[in-house]
């Protein structure tokens, strides 16, 4: 599974994200350890990835919300081969769609477990990696 | 000129009755809608024909190529297959390349030595060569230009041994800098290329549905039989069986390496011209009855369904404009990046119910010589994906069968193929339907 601890001395030679003015607050929240999500004042709905506009109307607004980092994989692949160079020495690793308690999907990695164990439907929750001293990536561990 | 069916006066009728209500106030007589272009809702049906095709035998890699002088060498390919001059030519349809970052169809127009009234890039992933037939039609129908040749080219050079590495201006994938939610948020967690998304889709099938292994790989394995009828495809004389594809190496489950497409070089072209001017081609017209698009995501995790795909919208639409019966067609040209690729494809173009893809895999034979010739080419799975002349190989197989020129892996006496086309992971769907007859 991906090893993201920034403690290691070799460089971090994955890709990173590069935060911008809209995304900045999702990052922020991360470092933090806290997963944040925008949320429409208009219907209630909660939206991954943080967008400049709601997906949901015109005359809507978002906001930003802490939520639980609940949520069940919804669905999964275990990684034999690399799916690029710099994850070479990790396989097998599990990356996954998971569907969060609020609503939203979201494409990460389940950590911290057997890649053989994961499931559809297995309940999980966020864990922080701080890859970076700018960059903490959100995965997800069995619940 | 067209002569009407039957189903398409019967959509005629369905027509007017969706547009009882025009949006833009203009006026209604005697019960007939007339829009303010004043004319009747515009369909491509029979409007333009396929007459020229150009395709590169795929190679693992090119040496010293340029992806311009491949576009240009297939294109005065696919223009002399057409029995055409270059000053027949007066649109252009290019995909975007890397070598010309800007301005694409001016940098090919002018190396060519064209003079085009319709200059235009498609961007739509695999979906790019059936896109790009619905844009010629579409620019004909609507008197822009009369002859539009489509191009499509991938070079493939041998990597330098210090792998990739990431500039400003190429990014990760080599081309320019992606900075777009996706890279933000996919790419950290290794959500890198495509297998990793089909994968999660057959994954997710394979939870909600009924689909074996054994059913995937029968995909492959028809496909590997059209390619060993294919002197031009990559794995021609290598056939395989269900166990071979089931004992090479899982790459990301649930998928086999013989159910994922080789990337190769190669090149693909189209010589699309109006029904008037297809009558003075060399080659018999294939015409284009029915087109129909979709798009709802780029990444596939906020597709709104992993197992319901945009195929539906784009193949209904191809399938209404055409005004036939999916029992009509005689060939299925569907994209296959990977066998689930066929699998969900085929329930959502209407082939087989939703849930029912594997069943339909074991009762049919999917060989050109089979009751439900599937990609007689050998699909990209095993003619090779040269980039986007790989999906655009699926619009050339279908107009090349139904002029009667495939050789040794010629389906009987086709008369209607339906071409599909995929983008980026089931995202751009574009289908069409070609036929001899207009």
């Amino acid at each position: 599974m991906p090893d993201n601890d920034a403690s290691t001395t070799t460089a971090y030679t994955r890709p990173l994200p590069e935060p911008n003015a809209v995304s900045q607050p999702f990052w922020d929240a991360a470092k933090e350890h806290r997963l944040v999500l925008q949320r429409s004042k208009k219907t209630g709905r909660y939206v991954y990835y943080p967008r400049a506009v709601s997906p949901f109307g015109v005359n809507d607004e978002l906001a930003w919300t802490t939520v639980s980092g609940r949520g069940t994989v919804y669905s999964y692949t275990i990684a034999r081969r690399p799916t690029a160079p710099q994850w070479a020495a990790d396989v097998p690793y599990v990356i996954a769609i998971v569907r969060l308690e609020e609503g939203p999907h979201l494409t990460t990695n389940i950590v911290d477990c057997d890649p053989e164990s994961v499931r559809i439907g297995m309940q999980v929750v966020a864990t922080f990696a701080d890859v970076s001293p700018e960059i903490t990536l959100v995965q997800f561990r069995p619940a | 000129m067209l002569r009407p069916r039957r189903d398409e006066r019967r959509e005629t009728r369905d027509e007017r009755q969706e547009t009882r209500e025009p949006e833009f106030g203009v006026p209604r007589s005697a019960g007939v809608v007339r829009f303010a272009t004043g004319g009747e809702t515009m369909s491509l049906r029979g409007k333009a024909a396929i007459v020229g095709l150009g395709e590169f035998k795929p190679s693992r890699y090119t040496e010293g190529a340029t992806t311009l002088g491949m576009l240009a060498q297939v294109a005065h390919a696919a223009i002399a297959d057409a029995g055409f001059e270059l000053g027949d030519v007066d649109g252009l349809i290019t995909e975007s390349f890397a070598e010309a970052p800007f301005m694409a169809p001016s940098t090919v127009i002018e190396y060519l030595g064209l003079r085009a009234k319709f200059a235009e890039v498609v961007d739509l992933g695999g979906a790019t060569g059936a896109g790009m037939a619905l844009r010629a039609a579409t620019a004909i129908a609507a008197g822009l230009c009369e002859t539009v040749v489509c191009l499509t080219a991938a070079r493939r050079e041998k990597r330098s041994t210090s792998g990739p590495k990431r500039t400003a201006s190429t990014g990760w994938t080599g081309r320019r800098a992606d900075r777009t939610p996706y890279a933000e948020f996919e790419e950290p967690y290794g959500a890198i290329g495509a297998n990793f998304g089909y994968a999660m889709i057959a994954q997710r099938y394979m939870h909600e549905h009924a689909l074996t292994a054994e059913q995937l790989a029968k995909i492959a394995v028809a496909q590997r039989y059209n390619a060993c009828h294919n002197p031009n495809a990559l794995f021609f004389g290598q056939p395989i069986t269900v166990e071979d594809v089931l004992n090479s190496p899982m790459i990301c489950d649930p998928l086999h390496l013989l159910e994922i497409v080789m990337p190769v070089a190669g090149a693909a072209a189209l010589v699309v011209t109006s029904g008037r001017k297809a009558k003075k081609a060399k080659q018999p017209p294939v015409y284009i009855l029915g087109a129909g698009e979709q798009t709802t995501h780029r990444s596939i995790t906020y597709a709104p369904s992993l197992t319901d795909s945009a195929v539906k919208g784009a193949a209904d639409a191809a399938f209404k404009m055409a005004g036939v019966r999916r029992k009509d067609i005689d060939i299925a040209s569907i994209y296959d990046c990977y066998t689930i690729t066929v699998l969900i494809s085929l329930e959502d173009a209407g082939f087989a119910k939703k849930g029912q893809g594997g069943a339909f895999v074991d009762n049919h034979n999917l060989q050109f010589d089979g009751d439900f010739p599937l990609n007689p080419h050998g699909g990209q799975l095993s003619f090779g994906q040269a980039g986007l002349a790989g999906g655009m190989s699926h619009v050339t197989e279908a107009a090349r069968q139904l002029m009667g020129r495939a050789q040794g892996r010629q389906v009987k006496k086709p008369r209607l193929a339906f071409v599909n086309g995929n983008g980026g992971i089931m995202s751009e769907q574009v289908s069409l339907i070609l036929g001899r007859d207009h």
